[in-house]
């Protein structure tokens, strides 16, 4: 047996694999890590370990039995992606959406918005190396989003509520009255979290300053969402681009100001509250009427194209669909924010610690069913 | 060692029962052993159970925290849960890594658990009921629980993992620094009791009237902090930071070899609680009602109220980095702990070399430990941390305008009144 030749680098290089199978990588993504010490040299990011196909899989059937599989794309924020592939499907029919529809679309994508940053910012502080304290709260408040999912259309996770033309149901009676008492009863969960860690010093400390992206790079690297504006671009599509009557809601667009994780890891806490400014103003107003267009049973729109975007609680969820006048799409890409926001991973995570890597990758807050499809 | 024995029938304190049977067996040396060898039985008889109960106190209060019930199917309270959990494990199969040091892959659990039991030994249970009275009890406590590092290191070593080597490699930086000042803060007390002994310095404390917290506060958090680093528990257990190296130097153990790792983490964290309670909350000895209760459960309620802040420690905050740590080590808890070490010799020598009234001058070199205390800790929140944590912490409102880099590069230039240089830009105006 020869000795192996000593390396001509002094620095004693040691690759780590982070995953797929990994307690902090948010499901099976791989980060393979090559540490000098405790420093990360080199990083590599591999994806693809949850696919599931779901893009060529869509093309063999009709446009509403792909509803389901937008549930499943990220299934932290269904609904979210039923309205992005909904909104989708819609312009590509060129129909219009009665007005109680829409406002029922908002009401729960600003739900799930809230339930999904309450999971993002959870497990970004379990990240921090928090014992799932402040996470089990933030569930507390997700358990309650999730109650009023399955008031409505009987799932909690894989709502598949949304339909092309409207929503599929009607709101039971008891749920506004339910989403009073979840208006009334959030801002003093807020509050506590803001208590719990908002000023805690370990949290502070991990966080500021780590995971640094300037805007420039995150727009070049075409980042959306939370990771976007806690660089400090107050770019949001809900106001941008807005969708559903965004346009008649009053709400601010939080920024960070350093692009560090504290700061999209505040954004998030400062959307919740944006968010309850929004809901508070969709159940005051929701106007009765129906919440379904008449469409025929089997959808075959003209040929073409359309690309809708929503603002999903990870950033810019696209659809792009292509019609060749079938009963199914021709093409059915979906654009997935943490896919993207996770492109710039590399650089924000080198010449870091193996800790920091973590604490970033918590807060750009992936999917892994969205990264892979 | 001089205190009048009691009874053999008092339960106060079992020291009675134990001379009984000494002078019962006769010869003198034979005596030692027997109650020597029944001591040692009774903590061994004592530590399981109580470990299995620490299991469920620590899951029962973290879940209370964590706004969840906790155990509760197994037994009245779910008391049962840990016996459910250890039969499981015992049960399991045991898993070894091919590439793994056969012999030395076994050994670590085994090892660990020893230092664990073996400082039980300098505990003082009562006046009399300590199992060794070492005159050096504190050099036997830092020298014992020192060893658990190398046990912890050969596991990571020998399990050719690279997460376990990781974690033991933070196991022993972290262990070697944070020994200096557990070492700085035992050597203060040392100096002002002028014993070295734990029955000593309970004593002291006794006969002064005063537990040593509030005399050396600052030593008693150096001693505190340290020890949680020692434990490896929140906010410093990056050792086996879950998040980071999946379970650090036991990732490759499983079943009944993973348990003795938990298990001894806890009972570490017991043992310490209770020299926490015998080095600066008075041991056995609460102002005269260890009279009436016994001694031993007035031990054990003080080790549990301070193991209860350790949980609570466990259930509240994040982890720190590693260099943080070391910083926090090196830069605040040494010097601090020096800087106490020279005010307690200070005041020792006024103490005993110029004959102060101790009952007037202790309650005053409280209060100035307390100052300094409040001093040391307002200087390093000041000195600390980088510029970046001293950034705002709320987030702008873009009150509904937008924008991309401009917008950016405007809030960068001026934070206040960012959005009124730009105009609301149309739809899509990135």
């Amino acid at each position: 047996m020869t000795t192996p030749m000593p390396s001509m680098d002094p620095r004693e290089l040691v690759t780590v694999n982070l995953g797929p199978q990994h307690p902090s990588t948010h499901g099976v993504f791989r980060l393979k890590a090559t540490l000098d010490g405790e420093t990360i040299h080199d990083a590599e990011m591999i994806v693809g370990y949850l696919h599931r196909s779901m893009e060529k899989l869509a093309e063999e059937r009709t446009y509403t039995q792909n509803i389901p599989f937008t549930d499943r794309i990220d299934y932290l924020a269904a609904m979210s992606n039923n309205l992005a592939y909904c909104l989708a499907v819609e312009k590509l029919l060129g129909i219009d959406v009665p007005p109680r529809a829409q406002f029922i679309r908002i009401l729960f994508a600003e739900l799930q918005r809230i339930a999904s940053h309450a999971m993002a910012n959870g497990t970004f502080i379990n990240d921090c190396g928090a014992w799932h304290t402040p996470l089990f709260h933030m569930f507390r408040e997700r358990e309650q989003i999730l109650d009023l999912f399955e008031m409505t259309c009987g799932a909690r996770l894989t709502t598949n509520y949304m339909r092309v033309g409207g929503v599929a149901f009607d709101l039971p009676d008891e749920l506004l009255p339910a989403v009073r008492i979840f208006l009334r009863d959030m801002p003093g969960h807020i509050s506590d979290y803001e208590d719990l860690i908002l000023g805690n010093e370990i949290l502070v400390a991990r966080a500021r300053g780590v995971g640094v992206i300037d805007a420039a790079s995150a727009i070049n690297a075409s980042f959306s969402g939370p990771a976007l504006r806690g660089s400090g671009v107050p770019f949001d599509l809900r106001k941008a681009d807005p969708y559903c009557g965004y346009e008649n809601f009053e709400f601010d667009i939080p920024v960070g100001r350093n692009g560090d994780c504290y700061d999209r890891f505040l954004v998030r806490m400062t959307e919740v509250k944006e968010s309850l400014r929004i809901l508070h103003q969709v159940v005051d107003n929701i106007p009765p009427g129906p919440w379904l267009t008449e469409l025929p049973l089997h959808l075959r729109p003209e040929p073409g194209e359309a690309y809708a975007r929503v603002e999903s609680p990870r950033g810019e969820l696209g659809f792009y669909l292509v019609s060749d006048g079938g009963p199914s799409p021709y093409r059915f890409h979906c654009r997935p924010p943490s896919l993207i926001n996770l492109s710039a991973l590399k650089e924000m995570t080198i010449g870091g610690t193996l800790a920091d890597a973590i604490v970033t990758l918590g807060s750009i807050d992936i999917v892994v069913g969205e990264i892979d499809r | 060692m001089n205190l009048p024995l009691t009874p053999w029938y008092d339960f106060r304190d079992l020291s009675g029962l134990s001379s009984e049977i000494s002078g019962w067996v006769g010869a003198d040396w034979l005596g030692s052993i027997i109650s020597g060898v029944l001591g040692a039985l009774g903590i061994l008889m004592i530590i399981g159970p109580v470990l299995l109960g620490l299991i469920w106190l620590e899951r029962k209060v973290i879940s209370r925290f964590q706004q969840r019930y906790g155990p509760n199917r197994v037994g009245p309270k779910g008391l049962l849960q840990p016996v459910a959990d250890a039969v499981k494990l015992v049960l399991k199969e045991e898993l070894r890594p091919r590439a793994a040091d056969k012999f030395l892959f076994l050994l670590p659990p085994i090892l660990v658990f020893i230092p664990g039991i073996l400082v039980w030994g300098v505990i003082p249970f009562g006046p009399n009921m300590q199992i060794a009275d070492l005159n050096v009890g504190v050099l036997f406590l830092l020298a014992i629980s020192s060893t658990a590092v190398v046990a912890i290191f050969i596991a990571g070593w020998s399990s050719n993992n690279k997460y376990a080597l990781f974690g033991s490699m933070r196991v022993i930086a972290m262990s070697i620094s944070y020994e200096v000042p557990m070492v700085l803060s035992l050597l203060t007390i040392v100096f002002f009791t002028g014993s070295m002994s734990l029955n000593g310095i309970v004593q002291w404390q006794q006969s002064e009237d005063l537990i040593l917290i509030l005399l050396l506060p600052m030593t008693a958090f150096t001693f505190f902090f340290a020890a949680t680093a020692e434990l490896n528990r929140t906010p410093m257990d990056i050792s086996e930071a879950e998040s980071e190296i999946v379970a650090g130097y036991h990732t490759e153990y499983s079943g009944m070899r993973f348990g003795l790792f938990y298990a001894v983490e806890l009972l570490n964290t017991f043992g310490i609680s209770a020299f926490v309670a015998t080095f600066f909350l008075g041991g056995w000895w609460l102002w005269g009602l260890d009279e009436w209760i016994p001694s031993w459960l007035i031990l054990l309620a003080k080790t549990g109220a301070v193991y209860f802040i350790f949980i609570w420690l466990r259930g509240t905050l994040p982890r720190l980095r590693l260099d943080q740590m070391m910083n926090f080590c090196w830069k605040f808890l040494v010097p601090s702990g020096l800087l106490f070490l020279v005010a307690a010799a200070v005041e020792r020598t006024l103490l005993i070399e110029r004959g102060w009234d101790a009952s007037i001058a202790l309650p005053v070199f409280g209060v100035i430990n307390f100052a300094m205390m409040g001093v040391a800790i307002f200087a390093w929140a000041k000195a600390s941390g980088t510029p970046e944590q001293r950034l705002p912490s709320t987030a702008l409102m873009a009150r509904g305008r937008l924008g991309g880099l401009r917008a950016a590069q405007a809030i960068s230039r001026q934070e206040a009144g960012a959005f009124e240089d730009f105009g609301a830009e149309p739809a899509g105006g990135d």
